[in-house]
């Protein structure tokens, strides 16, 4: 099929970025949306071109490292993917395809469509665990039973793969579905109890320092996530944030 | 210089536990006053880096990825072995040893494997006590699963996402240390080189790929965890990124790369589709539960299903051969990872194969559906159900042991795995060789250690199922933060290392020189180019079935090449700032010695074990033919300039608690 590619290109975090148009002629139906981004640089570097720098790792939608706004949307058209399981038999001959960053200030452009999501390493960081040293010692496995239901949809939430579809989604650019995944996990099991107050007040004052923006609760995040992170951990994470606020000692 | 395996002396199983008392320990205080360098972070470097970070050790973590999250252990599907015996099914350490020698198709070292066994019950411990979400049965207690090559249930999942819950899980133990400032972490860092001195490991020149600057990092001793090296075949289910640039530079620095032909090329994997492909995605290996595998007994129906004109559907059950059934009764699909690759091949060698290519069987779940719809409908009590209702009811069981799998093979190929049989094809999926270590996980190179899959100690020739998450962990959590300690505890009077000596300048400037290098260059044909053929030679000559004159015709080949790549890539832009063409030339071009050093191995190796096959050496029934007398050793190179002409170290494998016997399934 042929393409017309509208890719957003800016040399450095600095640098004043530009769409700029690529028609490409030859990509066939099985390919994957990041194998026509391949496809595409070979012909550049043939060009002497400079190829398009993008973030992409496992190819299998699990890393979370791929990311771009394809037509508007995080991951393009389909639901439950990210770009790299996207193929290219969703898009016809004769399509323009915008391809761009994921935007929010909380994830600076690095080059390209490659931008910077550290921000959530840093969420993590300051609550995201289970405080337990490495010992051949810790209690065996089943001596704290877990209900089913409870371990499943902490496990539900625990498949977030971090990948920012929700902030570059959300109008607001805000990451509460991200966070309110992880505060999910431990918050549905006993493992996470103790910590759990400390926890969720401190991931979400992270979020707030790294600028990303509040809820409106308009679940965009959720329909684009490739996980299906469903919005009723947002909502969770918000009762276990009041309650924490009202019954820490902090 | 002879290899020491430093394997502790008295019975199997007290090995670990008494070598573990014995090793000097290092104070608090002197903790405090020593630096060590983890590169990778997937489970075996998450894992080690927290650990250590515990310990009171400063440590520097490096991958190369946005994210330490983002390693690819987070692949990993089916789950993670351990000998807890929860189903009271007669599983023990001894028995996960055995299964893991045996399976390994007796190529690996007892005294490892039979720690690894001992550990994996730790490691399950320590999991959920981070709050890992494995899948838990009714009553609230852990589930578990078999798989390929044993008759006990002892793995541990978490639906087709165990890797990923399990890195996240050690992902979260490094976040705390990080937050503690007792780990710096270096993301979107690659090691470019190993820099040694007197002798030891003593810091890494890291490039940071944003900048593309060289930082240099000293530190008193280097694990390396930068898993395997299957991308030299281009196509493999590892991550684009995956790469052996680190082993590779410890490799030239001196440390042996044992076994370097032992690959796995896994049976179940989505065929190729065309020629601009760039990976291959795996269909975890829990589908042989319950999925038979066929192609057409004759051949002109294998011609018109590849024509379109035949429905592999419509094809009547005498008409198709079942071929693992029918070669081995006694496991039928679930005959080990080396096996099934191998019958899939010969099946497609011999033109039986179905899709496009030729090159693709199927994994047929018709019978699962009707077997578990009768079932379920006697337990609905239904009378007289319609076959398509029992297949309905059965298509809802499948879905919710599998259904994340059959989505993403129908997103990958847009054919619905319910509707007609799945097509699978074997693909390159783990090394079983590394970088050669002793008991101690201690490379060649004092003071460099390696962990999971980079080293080659635990999975002789061929791996189980779910043991690659389990060693991973090992290492990480309970084996390399202990054996450190015997290299450190001499080490509480160095001091910091310095990077302003001659030793970082010149691995610096050979890093600088590297780079420009391929800039240089100025050729017309871009890396992957090179990095595809590469992958060709590789795939035909020292894949799945290999000869003396392949390898010979690879080793010429792959040399041939290098000369080329390093005549004729082109590589654009400038070696500052960050340039991920550059950074890609710089791994091809570590692959393109690697294969060369594979096929001398494979070449070496005159007989057939595990993932290596030697068509010379089978048996009429065209099985694979150990050869126990010449060749129960471990193969360590050592590199000398040409990678074929690296020298042969043999360290001799011992089996005092293991008869070695024929692998048979039959």
């Amino acid at each position: 099929m042929d393409l017309t590619l509208k890719i957003w290109r800016q040399a450095g975090p600095e640098a004043k970025g530009e769409m700029k148009t690529y028609p490409i002629s030859g990509v066939e139906d099985d390919m994957s949306f990041l194998e026509m981004l391949d496809f595409l640089n070979e012909e550049l570097i043939e060009n002497g071109v400079e190829p398009v720098v993008f973030d992409h790792d496992c190819r299998e939608g699990i890393c979370g490292m791929c990311s771009l706004f394809i037509n508007g949307e995080a991951h393009g058209p389909g639901r439950k993917v990210t770009t790299c399981q996207l193929h290219m038999r969703e898009f016809s001959s004769g399509d323009t395809i915008y391809i761009e960053p994921f935007r929010a200030k909380a994830f600076p452009v690095i080059k390209d469509l490659m931008v910077d999501r550290t921000s959530f390493d840093r969420i993590q960081r300051a609550g995201g665990y289970i405080s337990v040293n490495t010992s051949g010692n810790t209690i065996d496995a089943n001596s704290i039973p877990v209900r089913k239901n409870d371990a499943d949809r902490a496990f539900d939430a625990a498949t977030c793969i971090g990948c920012g579809a929700c902030v570059a989604t959300c109008k607001n650019s805000s990451a509460m579905l991200f966070v309110s995944a992880k505060v999910s996990q431990f918050s549905l099991l006993p493992q996470g109890q103790p910590e759990a107050r400390d926890r969720v007040l401190s991931m979400v004052n992270q979020m707030d320092l790294e600028g990303f923006g509040n809820c409106t609760n308009t679940g965009a995040c959720e329909v684009e996530c490739p996980k299906g992170i469903s919005l009723e951990n947002i909502a969770r994470m918000n009762r276990d944030y009041l309650f924490a606020s009202l019954s820490s000692n902090k | 210089m002879a290899l020491d395996s430093k394997i502790p002396a008295g019975p199997l199983a007290e090995k670990w536990t008494t070598h573990k008392g014995e090793i000097p320990l290092v104070s608090p205080a002197n903790k405090r006053l020593m630096d060590v360098i983890v590169v990778g972070t997937g489970l075996a470097g998450s894992s080690a880096a927290a650990s250590l970070a515990e310990m009171g050790y400063n440590v520097k973590a490096f991958c190369f990825q946005d994210s330490p999250r983002r390693a690819h252990s987070i692949a990993a599907q089916g789950g993670i072995n351990a000998a807890k015996n929860y189903q009271n099914d007669g599983d023990s350490v001894h028995r996960l040893f055995y299964d893991t020698i045996k399976g390994g198709d007796y190529r690996s070292r007892e005294a490892n494997v039979h720690r690894l066994a001992e550990v994996s019950k730790n490691i399950i411990d320590q999991c959920v006590a981070q709050g890992v979400p494995f899948a838990r049965d009714y009553g609230g207690l852990l589930d578990n699963r078999s798989f390929g090559g044993v008759q006990v249930s002892r793995t541990f999942y978490a639906k087709g996402q165990t890797g990923q819950q399990l890195l996240l899980g050690a992902y979260s133990a490094l976040n705390r240390q990080i937050a503690k400032g007792r780990v710096k972490m270096y993301a979107r860092h690659e090691m470019q080189e190993l820099v040694k001195v007197d002798g030891k490991a003593r810091g890494i020149i890291a490039k940071n790929l944003v900048t593309g600057e060289f930082e240099r990092h000293s530190a008193h001793a280097v694990l390396l965890c930068t898993g395997g090296y299957g991308n030299v075949f281009f196509l493999s289910t590892n991550a684009m990124g995956s790469n052996v640039t680190a082993a590779w530079k410890a490799h030239r620095k001196g440390a042996h790369v044992a076994n370097p032909c032992f690959t796995q090329i896994h049976p179940t994997c989505i065929p190729v589709s065309g020629e601009n492909q760039s990976k291959l995605t795996l269909m975890s290996e829990s589908l042989r539960n319950d999925g038979r595998i066929w192609v057409p007994a004759k051949k002109e129906d294998a011609l018109a299903i590849r024509a379109g004109k035949l429905h592999p559907t419509d094809l009547k059950e005498e008409d198709r051969d079942y071929y693992l059934e029918r070669r081995y009764p006694a496991f039928g699909n679930l005959v080990p990872r080396d096996v099934a690759s191998r019958a899939a091949k010969e099946r497609c060698d011999e033109g039986y194969g179905v899709n496009k290519t030729g090159e693709a069987v199927y994994l047929d779940f018709a019978a699962a559906f009707m077997r578990f719809g009768r079932e379920e409908s006697h337990v609905k009590g239904l009378t007289n159900p319609s076959d398509a209702e029992i297949k309905a009811l059965g298509e809802k069981v499948v879905e919710g042991k599998y259904g994340n799998l059959f989505q993403m093979y129908e997103k990958i190929t847009a054919s619905n795995p319910y509707k007609e049989p799945m097509m699978i094809y074997p693909a390159v999926h783990y090394t079983m060789g590394g970088l050669w270590v002793d008991y101690n996980l201690m490379t060649s190179i004092p003071g460099c250690f390696a962990l999971g899959e980079a080293n080659f100690s635990d999975h002789g020739a061929n791996r189980l199922g779910a043991s690659a998450l389990m060693q991973g962990l090992a290492d990480g959590y309970f084996v390399a933060p202990y054996t450190v300690g015997e290299f450190l505890s001499n080490d509480i009077r160095t001091g910091t290392i310095s990077t302003d000596s001659k030793e970082f300048e010149e691995a610096e400037m050979i890093c600088r020189d590297r780079t420009d290098k391929f800039i240089n260059v100025n050729g017309t044909k871009s890396v992957d180019f090179f990095h595809k053929r590469l992958g060709k030679i590789m795939w035909n000559e020292v894949g799945m079935a290999r000869n003396k004159e392949g390898l010979e015709q690879a080793i010429e080949d792959i040399q041939a090449l290098r000369e080329e790549f390093y005549n004729n890539v082109r590589v654009l832009g400038s070696a500052k700032g960050m340039n991920p063409e550059l950074d890609k030339a710089g791994r091809v071009a570590d692959f393109l010695e690697l294969g060369e050093l594979m096929a001398k191995d494979a070449l070496e190796r005159n007989e057939s074990c595990g993932g290596h096959f030697r068509m010379e050496y089978r048996s009429e029934e065209g099985e694979a033919l150990r050869d126990d007398k010449n060749f129960t050793f471990v193969s360590a190179w050592e590199y000398t300039g040409v990678p074929s002409e690296a020298k042969l170290h043999k360290e001799n494998l011992v089996f005092d608690n293991v008869e070695l016997k024929t692998r048979s399934y039959k």
